[in-house]
């Protein structure tokens, strides 16, 4: 497909583009009241785990990545060094390669100066929101117009309220003190627990099954996090994963072809 | 630990990832396999933190029934499994977890 160079958009009036920023920032809504518990906890969390003030600001405001800033805290605390940290952030954000590959046709007309601010805001939460949105704008060229202020909106009131959260949490963390024997440290693995689980289950033909490739994920992983949990700097966090990731893959592909046998 | 190193090395691989992309306006694409097998990276890199985190909370394995973290690990992910909400979930689990912290012998 040639690029849209868009010469025959309609050009947006700042009126159009506040809209759409509003529009934007009220459709996150939802999702930004399910981030204030992560946002508080991880503040509360930060300085026990070993992070300084201006680092804990500094890891919300310049690397934004709810999942990563979470499991950051928790290798920390466990000792981990920098380099297993950052491969450990790599590894978990790669699923936002999925995210900006579903709408680069989407952002390939703007300019850099878009498109940087755009990606750097990129979350589970703001992809969720404007996804939708950004897809259907190929049939209305006006909506084309401000699609990205509307993301734009989305991403600010996203980013926002996670600062706002981790300024709160850090709050609550100095005010008690000994909060973190109440078993905050739990709350991370149950949080963890609440993400993976949905994964484990498919939708086949409106009915729900056992999603066996990601059971073989996680299984393995499981597993090898537990065999390998004594090797330096938390290296076996990266060894769990990646057993985890070859051999649900592995299930995966022998699960299709076998179906391609059948059909 | 040097935390601007830290800071540093988080910003770069996390803006990497989600600018790669749009930066080089989908010259840059990637196979479809590649993205099958992403589909498996945020459960295998949780689940490799939370089974030594609940099962070897003191640094040893402890598979036993005085374990709170692992029973209420156990608890969180039939609740999950079966009402599928991360709030519940984390309400429920953290409620469990107290509950048998001062229960449990130890």
């Amino acid at each position: 497909m040639e690029p849209n160079l868009n010469t025959d958009n309609p050009a947006a009036s700042p009126e159009q583009r506040r809209q759409a920023l509003l529009e934007g920032a009220q459709a996150t809504i939802p999702l930004i009241v399910g981030a204030i518990p992560f946002g508080i906890l991880f503040g509360t969390l930060a300085e026990p785990s070993g992070l300084s003030l201006w680092a804990t600001l500094a890891m919300s405001w310049i690397v934004f990545a709810g999942s990563a800033q979470f499991i950051a805290l928790g290798l920390l605390a466990g000792g981990a060094g920098v380099g297993v940290i950052v491969a450990t952030t790599f590894v978990v954000n790669l699923r936002h390669l999925l995210y900006s590959a579903a709408l680069v046709e989407q952002v390939r007309h703007l300019p850099q100066y878009w498109r940087v601010p755009m990606a750097f805001f990129l979350t589970d939460e703001t992809f969720a929101a404007v996804s939708n949105r950004l897809l259907q704008t190929d049939k209305d060229s006006m909506q084309k117009a401000v699609a990205h202020w509307y993301y734009l909106g989305s991403a600010l009131a996203m980013w926002g309220n996670w600062q706002l959260c981790t300024w709160l949490g850090i709050g609550l963390g100095e005010a008690f003190p000994d909060m973190t024997n109440w078993g905050l440290d739990f709350a991370m693995s149950v949080t963890f627990i609440g993400m993976v689980a949905p994964y484990l289950r498919s939708q086949k033909q409106g009915r729900t099954h056992w999603h066996t490739p990601m059971l073989i994920c996680v299984v393995s992983a499981g597993l090898m996090a537990l065999a390998t949990w004594s090797l330096p700097h938390k290296l076996g966090l990266i060894a769990a994963a990646v057993t985890g990731i070859c051999l649900g893959y592995s299930a995966h592909l022998w699960q299709q072809s076998r179906q391609e046998a059948d059909a | 630990m040097n935390e601007l190193l830290l800071i540093a090395g988080m910003f770069i691989v996390t803006f990497g990832v989600r600018y790669i992309l749009w930066g080089s306006a989908g010259r840059f694409r990637f196979p479809p396999w590649l993205s099958d097998a992403l589909g498996f990276v945020p459960a295998a890199v949780l689940t490799a933190i939370i089974v030594p985190a609940v099962l070897m909370p003191q640094g040893e394995l402890w598979l036993s029934a005085a374990n709170p973290y692992m029973l209420a690990a156990m608890a969180s992910l039939v609740i999950s499994l079966w009402k599928n909400n991360l709030l519940l979930t984390i309400v429920f689990g953290m409620t469990v977890f107290m509950l048998l912290r001062v229960l449990l012998p130890g």
